[in-house]
Formats: structure tokens, sequence, C-alpha cells
């Protein structure tokens, strides 16, 4: 029985000689990896969806840039990632547009289209955090989304950022400062009784 | 150390990703800072409120769709890129063809001739011109070789 790496580097060495067929073990196997980490970045469902399987897309065609040895999903993560930062770059850009811009830009770039209806269990606590978390800085929001919604380790991460395992931490740490500063969660704060 | 270089073993300390060694020693540390002792406090119950936090999954159809749409778009953009050659090359020949038939007819008049030339040199330095003008910025970009 051929083990997950070696069945990725069979899949990968066909993808390369140009078998669309070959690329469906990929998809299978982080499908739902990039549809939820999508929509932890952008927040909506129907984006999430289309931003995933246009990363698939765009994979299948870059492919042969797949270093020898290397793994496929920290790789396809960069697209996925780039995808939802550019997604989110002209959602904020047509969203300041829209509203009053030259007045208050920033409140324009404020609402991130996180609505909590993805969220299963609704309650106000959760959806309060939700619409905290797209609040975040992308590249905080990321680490909370790989961390909590994808249970990734450290390393993991560290991987899939393309970075080490210091700054996973640390930014680790200003995303959580910052959500519990937005959620209220320290002391006298609006949740602080709320766990 | 001081409270600062705590920082990252606390988040480590929070995931449980931290060696029994490093472990010991954080915990050594808060036991006697009650400031990193409220600020863990803090944290874990943040850490408590975003792991009842799930995403709804969605039905299974988009599931059993998923890859049918994605072999779809590969296959279309294959098409597309076909087409889009195709109809580039038959765009050329027959405007060339057709340009050839105009200037060689006698019944068409020679102002008509010298008018359909003179437009086509004239997009002809227009699409050079653009062409320079990309090249030319593009050696310049300082960004070019930055991800975005």
């Amino acid at each position: 029985m051929l083990s997950v790496c070696q069945e990725e580097t069979i899949a990968m060495r066909r993808c390369r000689r140009g078998s669309a067929e070959a690329f469906e073990v990929f998809v299978n196997k982080y499908m739902k990896d990039a549809y939820f980490i999508a929509l932890g970045l952008v927040g909506n469902r129907e984006d999430a969806l289309d931003l995933s399987q246009e990363a698939f897309i765009r994979a299948y065609r870059n492919i042969k840039h797949v270093k020898p040895g290397h793994r496929f999903f920290p790789w396809f993560y960069q697209i996925l990632k780039n995808l939802c930062v550019s997604h989110l770059r002209k959602r904020r850009y047509r969203q300041a547009a829209s509203l009053d811009a030259e007045d208050c830009p920033e409140v324009a770039a404020k609402d991130d289209g996180f609505c909590p209806d993805v969220v299963a269990g609704r309650n106000e606590t959760k959806d309060r955090l939700w619409r905290a978390i797209g609040k975040l800085d992308d590249k905080h929001r990321e680490v909370i989304i790989l961390r909590h919604f994808q249970n990734m380790s450290y390393d993991q991460i560290a991987e899939a950022l393309h970075c080490n395992k210091g700054t996973v931490t640390s930014r680790l740490y200003y995303a959580r400062k910052k959500l519990e500063e937005l959620l209220g969660t320290g002391k006298g704060g609006y949740l602080h009784d709320v766990s | 150390m001081t409270c600062h270089d705590y920082k990252d073993l606390m988040m480590g300390y929070l995931d449980s990703e931290l060696n029994d060694e490093q472990k010991r020693r954080f915990e050594q540390h808060v036991s006697g800072c009650p400031e990193c002792a409220g600020e863990l406090e803090e944290f874990k119950r943040l850490k408590a409120i975003t792991d009842e936090v799930t995403l709804v999954e969605p039905e299974d159809r988009i599931w059993q769709d998923y890859w049918g749409g994605i072999y779809n778009r590969i296959e279309r953009g294959v098409g597309w890129i076909v087409f889009s050659v195709a109809a580039v090359l038959l765009t050329i020949y027959c405007g060339f063809r057709a340009i050839e038939e105009i200037i060689r007819d006698p019944k068409v008049e020679l102002i008509f001739k010298v008018g359909l030339l003179a437009m086509l040199v004239g997009l002809a330095v227009l699409f050079v011109s653009v062409l320079r003008e990309r090249i030319y910025f593009w050696k310049r970009d300082r960004y070019k070789d930055v991800r975005r």
C-alpha cells in the first residue's frame, strides 16, 4: 500500500506530464482545508468556494514549479492566500469607493464582510468573535485561522507561511492580544465573565 | 529572561507546543509573576471562546461537485486558449486578405486606399509605442520581483 507521501509524489509526476485526472488526488485531499481556510480569510461561503477552486486551477497550471521533494500543501497555500488577499484588497477598495470614502475611508474599509452566518451553533459571543477575526490584519487573521480552525501545529503553520516558528508565535501573540482588545475579554471587558 | 521573553513561551504553553523543560520553566516564571499569570488567564479565556467556534460544513453536494467544477474549468481553460489563438490568427489572415483585395481592386478609389493604409500605419505605430512603453516601465520597475 502506498504511503500518503508516495501517493502525492506519483500524482505530482503525472500532473507534470499534463494529467488532469491525477490532480484529483490533491483536490480530494485538500478541498475541505482550502475551502475553510479561504472562508476564514475572506469571510463568506460563495467567495470561499470560488477562490478555493480557482487556487486549485492555478496550482494545476503551475504544478511544474513545485520543486521535487517539496510538499504540495505549503506551496498551494501560498497560491490560495495570495488569491484571498488580492480578493480582499479589491473588496475593500470597492467598499471604500461605494461609501463616502473621501470623508471617511477607514470606516469604509472596516466592514470586511465577515457575516457570522457561517458559524455553527451561533450565539452572541461566537458572532462577536467571528466579526473580531474579520477585523484583524491579514497576517494575524491567517495564524488564528490556521491554528484554531485548521488545528495546525506551529511547525505546520511555519511551513505554510514560509517563516520560522518564532514568527508564528509572535504573530499569534499579537493576533490574540488584538482579539482580546476587540472582544473585551480582559478585566472589565464585555466578555470577561462569559467563559 | 524578562517577561517579554516569556511571551513566546506563553503562546506555546497555551497551545501545548512546549517540551517538558520549557513548560517547567514557564510555569516557574508564572508562579512568581502576577502580571504574566494575569495575562495567561486572559489568553486562556479567549482560547476557550475561540475553541468553541466551528464553521458550518457545506452540503455534501458541494463536495461531490467540487472536483467536477475544477475539471471543467481546467478543460474550458484549454478550450479558450485554443479558441483565442485560432481567432487571432483567423482575424489577422482575413484582415490581411481583405486589405490586399481592396488595394488591388482598381474600382476602389485611390483616396480610400491611402486612407486605409494610413489608418493601418497609425495603428501599427500606436501598438509599437504602447509595447515600448510597457517594456520601458517594466525594466525600470524596482518592485517587479516582489511577490504581490
